[in-house]
């Protein structure tokens, strides 16, 4: 039975799937960098994510335009982001439960839409995967990274896109300054509300795609609850990658492999108990963070409200 | 290149910025009351006052931080407005923050490119940056290398890139907040140095301090702040320490407090060959044997870092000791904890009075009784007895004269020398046999200085026994009967006063025996 896991088949399957798996969790993860980077602990993505989810699937069922229901998403994660941002910038809130409370805020807003707009559980066609010319054709490798859909590629552009925006441009400056000693950013004219705001309702944005990978390019569905926790292993990912996209990249995949390797089990009926199998990513997050816990340090303004002293 | 009204740094200098009759109120009081005050191209001006006395206040109003509520400031003549930073950096005003405005995590070109507009559109410019950085360190003999990270600096070196970073924004006058607070002796010259070049080349430089003999040594012109009111500017050339002390304290200041005779009745407190460890894992002491009489002040001097925080832990029970003993009136206390030592009425008060003095989000009120809060009257079976406690607090507030709203005020927002207050009222008020005082006017204006010494001294005459540790050779000096200098985790020597001369001390201190001018301890 454990040999089956061995063929190159199904090695390939576990590998693509992998791939796939890791989208939600780079467009999630990468915003809250961006976020933490900037000194904002956000809690809220799993919610962002649900409710990204649902109008991504919820829009493209209704007109039956996937850029159109990614675009709601978008906006929808984004709205939710100015809204944290608010609260936490201007209200000084305590941001861990402020995102708490958007995070039970998406779980209960997702269902009650999905309630009263659909009743029931649909499917739709989602994002076709696109083959890349001449790279999807070499056996194994194609079929892993260069046949998937737009937005698994748009998520693995966003790693280095995100690190160069971070580490080469002058906002990137701003928003490590800001993370780190606001009221140095601050005494230079660089407005830290500003630099926040960006980054939450980035975070938004971003969370909002990958609550539309799930339901309109990865499982072409949307449920209650759907995220089942991958908006919250997103922000472990953040601490997990050391506040580096690269370092980001590395956990999300981590984690999807595992995942990956966990379906896989259950498909091959390998006798593993289920609950066991779906339990292991989360073992590993527990695990991973307790390891790499002391090895890193968060930025030194995370979580902190900024206030000008007087 | 060179023309007479150029800077080094390429920018025009100002000849002359003037505020007249700045006033700020605010609720409640006058931080400043109609104050005059100018600063010219190539002098240094100290502004000299206690704490409080509105010196940050007039230098915030001039950075654009607060607003005046009247009165104007004159640019080489011309009226401007400031008001915020941005419009005093264009204006060609720096300031050096007492508290380094710094981001640890960036390099230094990074900190110095913050915030400033770049060659190359919404990317960084470091390279370009970087270079610029070396030319100014160049012109201004300022050592410092653009790629390195600010946590990797030195004090001294992150103060030198503050001075960058407002010469980078095109600064004419300088305002450094309190620079010498943190720096060390070795430190502060190189400062001066900087700024000695700095005013030849002709910037303008606002010096705040409350360090006399360092006031004297750098500056052009004094001003006295007292109050919120202008008291006075003087070429330092035509004025004494003792007149300036004086001017800012509004009377008399003492900086020999009469002593007394000494009385050595008994040894309180005796170290026996105690050793310990160090936060770093490198032996702390190493072997320190001595002795306090009651009803004497024993100094400890030494360049900081040679044990003397190990001293002060390991005598309170907060540090391990590895080896000797030590005994306090007689019965050893090698090895018991902090509460059963302070149980054997021994009082400290630590170095960092912030972290290790108070509970800074605790009232005045609860930080009193800290130590004997378990005790009657404080308490019984547990519970608070909260109205023993605000009566108690009310009474040290009265007797050892605490500035503080009220009982309630929480300790964070006291100034230094009433935070310190609070310590002492504590420490001292229980009548303890033996205090150990670590650095205890560290930070403090005169006024506050002068009360804590005065208070140690009051300790001294009724008989207990005080260990002083402290790097301020000119206090240790003051206030000793013996002085016992610590090098690397040993006692060089103990010094009668009259003995000690400062010369004396500084080669103990190097780790050198006068007699033989050789270092004993490798």
């Amino acid at each position: 039975m454990i040999s089956d896991l061995l063929s190159v088949t199904v090695l390939i399957g576990i590998l693509a799937s992998g791939i796939r798996l890791a989208t939600p969790y780079l467009y999630a993860a990468i915003g809250e960098t961006f976020g933490q980077k900037s000194g904002v602990l956000n809690l809220g993505v799993e919610g962002q994510m649900l409710l990204g989810s649902f109008a991504a699937f919820y829009v493209t069922f209704k007109t039956g335009n996937l850029w159109l229901g990614l675009l709601t998403a978008m906006l929808v994660g984004a709205l939710m982001g100015l809204a944290m941002a608010y609260v936490t910038v201007n209200l000084h809130a305590q941001q861990g439960i402020s995102g708490i409370g958007f995070y039970l805020f998406g779980l209960g807003m997702s269902e009650l839409l999905f309630q009263s707009l659909m009743g029931s559980v649909e499917t739709i066609q989602g994002f076709p995967k696109v083959h890349i010319p001449v790279l999807s054709d070499i056996p194994g490798i194609g079929e892993i990274f260069f046949s998937q859909n737009v937005l698994v590629y748009g998520a693995y552009l966003l790693v280095p896109l995100a690190w160069f925006v971070l580490n080469k441009t002058t906002l990137g400056l701003k928003i490590r300054a800001v993370g780190e000693n606001p009221d140095a950013a601050d005494s230079l004219g660089v407005s830290v509300a500003r630099v926040r705001y960006f980054t939450i309702i980035l975070g938004g944005t971003l969370s909002g795609i990958a609550g539309a990978s799930l339901s309109i390019a990865l499982l072409n569905v949307f449920q209650q609850g759907m995220t089942s926790g991958q908006g919250f292993i997103a922000v472990a990912l953040v601490y997990f990658g050391a506040w580096r996209p690269v370092g980001v990249l590395g956990g999300a995949l981590l984690f999807s492999l595992v995942n990956s390797l966990q379906l896989w089990i259950q498909v091959l009926g390998i006798p593993i108990p289920s609950d066991i199998a779906v339990m292991m990513p989360y073992v590993l997050t527990i695990l991973v963070l307790v390891a790499t816990v002391s090895r890193v340090r968060a930025p030194s303004a995370l979580s902190k409200p900024f206030e000008r002293e007087d | 290149m060179t023309e007479a009204n150029t800077l080094p740094s390429g920018r025009t200098r100002i000849d002359r910025l003037e505020m007249r009759g700045i006033t700020k109120r605010f609720p409640g009081v006058l931080a400043s009351d109609h104050v005059d005050f100018d600063v010219q191209a190539g002098e240094v001006h100290a502004l000299l006052g206690e704490n409080g006395a509105g010196k940050s206040t007039l230098m915030k109003i001039l950075y654009g931080l607060y607003h005046p509520d009247e009165g104007q400031i004159l640019l080489n003549g011309q009226p401007v407005t400031i008001a915020s930073p941005t419009d005093s950096i264009r204006l060609g005003i720096g300031m050096i923050h007492q508290h380094f405005m710094l981001v640890p995590t960036l390099t230094v070109a990074e900190n110095v490119a913050l915030g400033l507009p770049s060659s190359r559109g919404a990317l960084t410019d470091l390279d370009r940056v970087s270079k610029r950085i070396l030319e100014l360190a160049e012109i201004y003999s300022l050592k410092i290398d653009p790629s390195a990270y600010v946590w990797q600096l030195s004090v001294g070196q992150q103060q030198r890139v503050e001075i960058i970073k407002a010469l980078y924004r095109g600064a004419a006058l300088l305002i450094l907040d309190e620079p010498t607070a943190v720096l060390t002796p070795q430190e502060v010259d190189e400062l001066f140095v900087i700024m000695r070049q700095m005013t030849r080349d002709g910037h303008g430089l606002v010096f705040i301090s409350h360090k006399l003999h360092e006031v004297v040594e750098i500056s052009n012109r004094i001003t006295v702040l007292r109050d919120g009111r202008k008291i006075g500017t003087r070429p330092t050339s035509e004025i004494t320490k003792q007149d300036l002390a004086n001017w800012m304290v509004g009377r008399e200041v003492t900086f020999a407090p009469d002593r007394g005779e000494v009385q050595c009745a008994e040894a309180r407190l005796q170290l026996e060959n105690v050793a310990c460890g160090s936060d770093r894992g490198t032996p702390g002491l190493r072997g320190v044997s001595l002795e306090v009489c009651s009803g004497e002040i024993l100094g400890i001097a030494g360049v900081s870092g040679n044990g003397q925080r190990e001293l002060a832990e390991t005598v309170t029970g907060l540090r391990k000791v590895t080896g000797g003993k030590i005994l306090l009136e007689g019965r050893d206390i090698t090895g018991l904890t902090p509460a059963e030592v302070t149980d054997r009425m021994l009082s400290y008060i630590p170095e960092e009075r912030m972290r290790d003095g108070v509970i800074k989000d605790f009232s005045v009120a609860e930080n009193m009784i800290l130590r004997e809060h378990t005790k009657m009257p404080y308490s019984r079976s547990g519970l608070l007895n909260l109205r023993e406690i605000s009566r108690h607090a009310d009474e040290l507030i009265t007797q050892f004269h605490v500035k503080t709203p009220s009982r309630d005020t929480l300790a964070k927002n006291l100034s230094g020398g009433n935070i310190q207050k609070v310590v002492l009222a504590r420490e001292i008020f229980r009548t303890p046999r033996v205090i150990i005082a670590a650095q205890p006017t560290r930070g403090l204006d005169i006024g506050a200085t002068e009360y804590v010494r005065e208070q140690l001294l009051e300790q001294r005459r009724k008989g207990v026994a005080v260990m002083l540790i402290s790097e301020d050779l000119d206090e240790i000096l003051a206030l000793s009967d013996r002085i016992a200098v610590l090098y690397e985790g040993q006692v060089m020597d103990i010094v009668p006063r009259e003995d000690a001369t400062p010369e004396r001390l500084g080669l103990l201190m190097a780790g050198v025996h006068p007699e033989e001018s050789a270092p004993v301890v490798k």
